[in-house]
């Protein structure tokens, strides 16, 4: 697995809540390349469910994560970009990956992402985190399938009723896992 | 009577049915969908116009904010 592994490049849109424990999970299994993207510097409210810490705020998130993620795996190509995304980043950001994982927080966000990585890129996976506020419901959360976009959660609650870490980290590493297992499926 | 298949959901095919008449006997309000017929995703640009062909599978996921 971990050859296969070393030898893949997954993208992740958004390293907040989704996208810093996605990266991590990734990078901790093996993979050779990731490409992060995000405009955000960490703010003391990030820190009940992102992977980031108190003396960090204040540091732009993309070079935060990438110095963790190289502290795990010295080996691994991290590619960061600090920016806000447009769909025109998808081709020229995201394109060399083999897999999308969307880690947007806004809903309107991760709708053009899909549709344009989905438009450019039918025969690779996206796979979106979708319902993974609140707390407790495990028996909620699911993978549905759309052809090659997957959504992990429960696709029901909304930000708005808060998030918790615990059940943001499953859908992110249930995003994380699932890329793993397709990535063994397509090489 | 000719069907489509909503998310499982059982309704009445039209002649000339587009995604956005299927949405709209579904009461699906929400703007932030990922659509597909058949396994074809749609664009929410062309919701208009792509015809939904009779006995058709459509599945509509809303995207809910959080991350």
């Amino acid at each position: 697995m971990t050859e296969r592994l070393s030898r893949s490049c997954i993208a992740v849109a958004g390293c907040g809540g989704i996208g810093s424990n996605a990266a991590v999970a990734l990078v901790r299994a093996g993979l050779g390349k990731i490409i992060i993207a995000d405009m955000d510097i960490i703010e003391a409210s990030n820190l009940n469910r992102q992977y980031y810490f108190a003396d960090e705020i204040g540091q732009k998130k993309v070079f935060t994560l990438k110095s963790r993620l190289n502290s795990i795996d010295s080996d691994c190509e991290i590619v960061t970009y600090h920016k806000e995304l447009v769909r025109e980043d998808v081709k020229t950001i995201f394109g060399s990956a083999d897999i999308l994982i969307e880690a947007f927080d806004k809903a309107e966000s991760k709708q053009w992402l899909i549709e344009e990585w989905s438009s450019l890129y039918p025969d690779k996976p996206v796979i979106s985190g979708n319902g993974l506020s609140g707390c407790g419901d495990f028996e909620s959360i699911k993978i549905s399938k759309m052809g090659n976009i997957y959504f992990c959660g429960d696709g029901v609650t909304s930000q708005e009723i808060g998030l918790c870490s615990a059940r943001v980290a499953i859908i992110s590493n249930m995003q994380a896992n699932l890329a793993i297992e397709l990535l063994m499926k397509l090489k | 009577m000719e069907t489509v298949s909503v998310n499982g959901n059982i309704i009445e095919w039209t002649e000339g049915m587009t995604v956005r008449d299927v949405l709209n006997v579904m009461k699906y309000t929400f703007k932030l969908l990922i659509v597909d017929v058949n396994g074809e995703h749609v664009k929410r640009d062309q919701y208009d116009t792509y015809k939904v062909p009779k006995n058709s599978e459509v599945n509509v996921i809303h995207l809910m904010s959080g991350g």
